[in-house]
């Protein structure tokens, strides 16, 4: 069977991928020249935190995303199973109590704890969890060995070859265009992000400092890099980062900090997530065209799951014509 | 509840920021009841309409929709974000919000009333986000506003009604304007006590969207400020020092003979 997929950024990479690990025969279109332009994946912080991410998504997404954890882990280089470490600092420690009810978990840290864990912040935080199961990965790196795993299973991809879903080639097209699908019902939740390098402090796992208006997160990447995400705007501005956005991120990652106010700001972008309107994503069919759509801030998280449903779908007959992720 | 001439039937009013989802959001507006909602106007969002995707989804809850200007810290800004939300929306209604304290959201009350002569001018209508400051008041009606929204606290703080004798004696130096107490409301018995003090109504956001389960605390304040309304117009006793006892003693032995009186 031949098997279109157009997309690739995550959502068409881990599909194309997985088809291919089950003997179909896969071809992958990307419009862009490039591996991640225009992707929102490229951006992503790379966090595989299913409880953390419950705190305030469907507590449906902890199963997918603990098994996301161990299918990428399988696959890409840099999974790194340090756990996430939630802090939040003064007058906003009640936020840690409510994080823990909501997320259902984390084991409560004093700031001895939380030493142990990150000596860079001894004595910055007093009160934390440490939700040990979670994980991170470098979206870049992922998607670059997704690439490489996709060719060495006989895959091909094609960069700068932009295709109608409509009038693609194959037995099978999967859309996996992400927000430049015009999917009914499917819309652009804007987000920015920074990457900054700097020397002076280490960090072994994603750090989600909380705080009530504006909660952020900072994902070490290693080499001194260090991904500070993200704004949720309702919005489908494509434009660059706002300077109230930038702010916010750099204030946050000086409060986890200070030595960051020296860190050198090596990128600054925006990039649009497609969201359905219970923020989840799902998994339908129309005639030989099945789309992937509404990965939200969870592209990492649920496209594994996501893809074997596509899957399922294709080579497994399964009849349903529409399963929500 | 009366706006500017419109009548509303229900006395909640909703934010619509930081639900979990949009169709959290949906069901939360209808369990509350609420027929207002408040839309806070991003200046990225509004240029080529980028938020259009969100609005309309909020546009189809069968609400009004109130444009605000959260978020922002000049008389200039305010007005330019409200002349922009004037024709996002298409309506002259603005809740207008003049941040002066980046920390506490204060509002600037000298900005407020500033940007209110100017919206007035233009034709809009103010609903203004103030404190319980009388003088403050007094200087938003003069400059048009026929709409006043005092904080029970500071934004997002949960910590309900701050100034009770404030707010008290607010309604009672302007009976006949709409009074809506805004911002600080954390759990449902806030918004049953701004009502019991006789405000018209009280508008909430977060303290719905970021509760564990959105869509029963919706529900719960919409109860809440029912029940507060109908206590305000059953006429409640008022706080005495003596007790007065629900039924007659006499025939006890009595201390004092003050049931007799």
């Amino acid at each position: 069977m031949e098997i279109t997929v157009i997309g690739a950024g995550v959502a068409g990479l881990v599909t194309a991928v997985t088809l291919a690990e089950r003997g179909a025969a896969v071809t992958l279109h990307e419009r862009s020249g490039n591996l991640g332009d225009n992707a929102a994946s490229w951006l992503a912080g790379g966090m595989l935190a299913p409880y953390c991410e419950a705190e305030s998504a469907d507590p449906g997404v902890v199963a997918p995303g603990l098994a996301a954890i161990d299918w990428w882990a399988e696959r890409v280089p840099g999974v790194t199973r340090k756990g996430t470490l939630v802090v939040a600092s003064g007058r906003d420690v009640g936020e840690v109590s409510r994080f823990a009810r909501r997320s259902g978990g984390g084991l409560p840290l004093d700031g001895a704890g939380i030493a142990a864990l990150e000596p860079n912040l001894a004595g910055r935080f007093h009160r934390g969890l440490h939700f040990a199961a979670e994980a991170h990965l470098d979206p870049r790196i992922a998607l670059a060995a997704l690439v490489h795993r996709l060719e060495g299973l006989g895959g091909k991809i094609r960069f700068g070859s932009a295709l109608d879903p409509e009038t693609a080639p194959g037995d099978t097209v999967i859309d996996c265009r992400g927000i430049a699908s015009d999917a009914p019902g499917l819309r652009s939740v804007r987000g920015e992000m920074l990457i900054l390098r700097t020397g002076d402090i280490r960090l072994s796992r994603p750090i989600r400092l909380l705080h009530p208006r504006m909660p952020v997160y900072i994902v070490p990447r290693g080499e001194g890099l260090f991904m500070i995400g993200a704004t949720m705007i309702e919005s489908s501005d494509a434009g660059g980062v706002r300077l109230r956005s930038a702010v916010e991120l750099m204030n946050a990652a000086y409060a986890l900090h200070p030595a960051f106010a020296e860190a050198e700001v090596v990128e600054m972008k925006a990039g649009r997530r497609p969201a359905l309107a219970d923020n989840l994503p799902k998994v339908t069919r129309r005639g030989r065209i099945v789309s992937v759509s509404g990965l939200y801030r969870h592209g990492f998280l649920l496209s594994p799951d996501c893809a074997a449903k596509a899957a399922n779908i294709i080579l497994g007959n399964t009849k349903r014509e529409e399963i929500a992720a | 509840m009366q706006i500017y001439g419109e009548t509303f039937d229900s006395r909640l009013m909703l934010g619509t920021a930081r639900y979990p989802s949009p169709d959290i959001l949906r069901q939360a507006i209808a369990a509350s009841g609420a027929k207002i909602v408040t839309v806070s106007l991003r200046r990225e969002a509004a240029g080529e309409r980028a938020g259009q995707a969100f609005w309309d989804i909020i546009r189809e809850a069968g609400v009004s929709v109130l444009p605000n200007t959260a978020g922002c810290h000049s008389v200039r800004e305010a007005v330019t974000t409200a002349e922009m939300a004037r024709e996002v929306f298409g309506t002259t209604l603005i809740k207008l919000e003049v941040i002066g304290d980046a920390d506490t959201l204060q509002p600037d009350l000298f900005g407020l009333v500033e940007a209110t002569q100017i919206l007035s001018s233009e034709g809009f209508q103010v609903l203004a986000y103030t404190t319980e400051d009388l003088v403050a008041a007094d200087r938003l009606v003069e400059a048009g506003c026929r709409v006043l929204m005092p904080w029970g606290s500071p934004i997002g703080s949960a910590r309900g009604l701050n100034n009770v004798y404030g707010l008290r004696a607010m309604r009672a130096r302007f009976p006949d304007l709409t009074l809506i107490v805004d911002a600080g409301i954390g759990v449902p018995s806030h918004a049953s006590q701004a009502m019991e003090l006789g405000y018209d109504g009280v508008l909430l956001s977060s303290a719905v969207a970021l509760a564990g389960d959105p869509v029963k605390m919706a529900e719960a304040f919409r109860l809440a400020v029912a029940a507060g309304r109908l206590g305000y117009e059953a006429d409640p006793l008022l706080p005495r020092d003596m007790a007065e006892p629900s039924t007659p003693v006499l025939g006890q032995a009595l201390l004092g003979g003050a049931v007799l009186s």
